[in-house]
């Protein structure tokens, strides 16, 4: 069963026409948008900068309230 | 909020209008031609013409060419609601979670599974299971989009959830209420119904071209015939929709309204303007107002329009920024006050809590409770009243341009198919140009449709609760603008290969050896 699904993509993959050019783009894109864009442009804000969800919500609070 | 960096926010805003605006060029052509392939492919079940098949292998290449570069790029807004929206991701809790872990899932599973069968399992596996994938990639994607904008909906008009005041989170309360409110519902059909005029556009436009060049003539019109009832049926449902759409606006985002209707004072029997040109009245010194020139109105129909009632009293801008008792209407003013209680509510009741004073929590807490529909306004209270209005004219030209596209698609829709039916199409040529020359159109019809959505409802990020300067981030706003930069070369870079890819394929035209091996095969 698993060696005909793999077959079924092996091949699938192997037979495709366009397939060359739009996985090489998507490939490139994954890695720009998870290896670079979001370790070094993205980091998410409350996450690396306060520890426990309580330090978050108090933040947030006062940034609401301020 | 004394001090606003409002580079940072329109930076910000900037940024995520253009992410918005480039992922939603991908999006529509696979929530429609996915349909469009999965009609085409029934018809080939159904009367066992390879022609058929050779016509669905053809646009399923193309929705291949898309669906792959414009997959994951809607990850990108997720990633800045993380670091520029921060204060907006914490506030919405889990709001956002559920459904988007549900699109998640059902992405995955639905489409992951089901294309890998659609594009590799021709003569691998039964005509009939290949047709069920191809179904079942086409309801996953369009399933996929309803989380999405059930999500969206949500913030037009926040619906099944309660304020959380010890976590500053908004919690959800009742998944049916978010999933099935009146916006929600109307939103998702009319989205994907405007996807699917897209579509239908598309197909009919790149069909032209083969018989502008006098090539593959039968696929050509086969495809036109397909894609123009398509657009035809959807066209009508769009119409449905966008009035269901008027109706939620009108009745949960009325500055929306007014603004898309450039309405300054409110009436009964009020006239809709189909043109007009603004002009911005240096006489009136308070609000940046818009006067209407050379406009044709039809009378009473925004009336109708908004409360299916000729006589019904449409407010204006005017109405909603000084308030009308008559009319059971708050000032801004009066909302501002009301908000302004309950943002000081809420810090008077995380003190309380902090010094173990629940007699004064107590009461902060029912403060902040009933000002609640108002919080957004309080940060509002010593601002320009300007800030609480959309740009009118962009609301107002983005919604007439659209509208006007619409009724361009649909009498392209009938003429095609009525010349297709009786085989005069590929002598007229201009229908032809005319045809091939509305792709662009569609792209730009269905992108102003999010302009009018979403720069009608600024300044909110949650309608009424949260505006964009509460919601984002204290970052640089030259950090913003960088990765504004960024995506842009990336996103156009997308869009090149994209429009690349595709033409390339559309000039090599569906395959030319299936029918042989079919009839050999068969």
């Amino acid at each position: 069963m698993i060696k005909n699904i793999y077959k079924f993509y092996y091949q699938g993959f192997k037979n495709m026409t366009v397939g060359k050019k739009l996985w090489a783009i998507i490939v490139i894109k994954l890695i720009i948008m998870f290896l670079i864009l979001k370790v070094f442009f993205f980091p998410n804000f409350l996450k690396s900068n306060f520890k426990t969800d309580e330090d978050r919500g108090n933040y947030v609070i006062k940034q609401l309230t301020q | 909020m004394e001090h606003i960096d409002f580079s940072l926010v329109d930076w910000s805003r900037a940024q995520f209008a253009l992410t918005a605006l480039y992922h939603w060029l991908f999006v529509p052509l696979t929530l429609g031609l996915s349909f469009i392939i999965a009609f085409m492919e029934t018809q080939y079940v159904r009367t066992g013409n390879p022609e058929w098949k050779r016509i669905t292998k053809f646009w399923m290449t193309l929705f291949g060419v898309n669906f792959a570069i414009g997959v994951a790029t809607g990850i990108i807004l997720e990633f800045e609601f993380g670091t520029n929206w921060s204060n907006y991701s914490w506030f919405v809790g889990d709001i956002f979670g559920a459904p988007l872990a549900i699109e998640g899932i059902m992405a995955f599973f639905l489409e992951s599974t089901f294309i890998a069968v659609m594009f590799f399992g021709w003569n691998k596996v039964s005509k009939k299971f290949h047709l069920l994938s191809t179904w079942l990639v086409a309801i996953g994607s369009n399933l996929s989009a309803l989380w999405i904008l059930v999500a969206n909906a949500w913030m037009q008009y926040p619906a099944g959830m309660k304020f959380n005041p010890d976590t500053a989170r908004n919690e959800m309360v009742n998944f049916w209420d978010v999933l099935f409110s009146p916006v929600a519902l109307n939103k998702f059909f009319h989205t994907v119904t405007s996807s699917y005029v897209l579509s239908a556009v598309f197909v009919i436009g790149v069909s032209a071209w083969f018989l502008l060049k006098n090539k593959e003539q039968l696929f050509a019109k086969k495809s036109i015939i397909v894609a123009s009832i398509f657009g035809l049926v959807t066209s009508f449902l769009i119409i449905i929709t966008g009035d269901g759409s008027a109706k939620n606006m009108a009745k949960y985002q009325p500055m929306k309204f007014a603004a898309m209707e450039n309405l300054y004072t409110g009436r009964q029997n009020a006239p809709l303007a189909v043109i007009g040109l603004l002009q911005k009245d240096k006489t009136d010194t308070i609000l940046d107002k818009q006067n209407i020139s050379l406009k044709i109105e039809i009378p009473s129909l925004l009336s109708i329009m908004a409360f299916q009632d000729a006589n019904a009293y449409v407010p204006g801008i005017h109405d909603l920024v000084n308030g009308n008792a008559e009319h059971n209407i708050l000032s801004y003013k009066e909302r501002s006050d009301k908000g302004k209680i309950a943002i000081t509510s809420l810090a008077e009741y995380k003190n309380a809590k902090k010094t173990g004073n629940d007699s004064i929590a107590n009461a902060a807490l029912t403060k902040l409770n009933e000002n609640y529909p108002h919080f957004g306004y309080g940060y509002y209270a010593n601002r320009n009243v300007n800030e609480l209005i959309p740009n009118i004219p962009l609301t107002f030209y983005s919604f007439r341009i659209m509208v006007g596209l619409g009724f361009h698609f649909i009498a392209l829709f009938l003429v095609v198919w009525i010349l297709a039916k009786k085989d005069k199409l590929e002598k007229k040529r201009f229908i032809l140009y005319t045809a091939l020359w509305s792709i662009p159109l569609a792209y730009i019809a269905s992108e102003l449709g999010w302009v009018v959505t979403e720069v009608g409802r600024q300044p909110w990020v949650i309608q009424d609760i949260l505006p964009t300067i509460a919601a984002v981030s204290q970052i640089k706003s030259t950090s913003v603008q960088i990765t504004f930069w960024l995506f842009f070369v990336i996103f156009t870079g997308l869009l090149i290969a994209e429009i690349k890819i595709m033409l390339s394929q559309i000039k090599k035209g569906p395959e030319t050896e299936l029918i042989e091996n079919e009839i050999r095969i068969n």
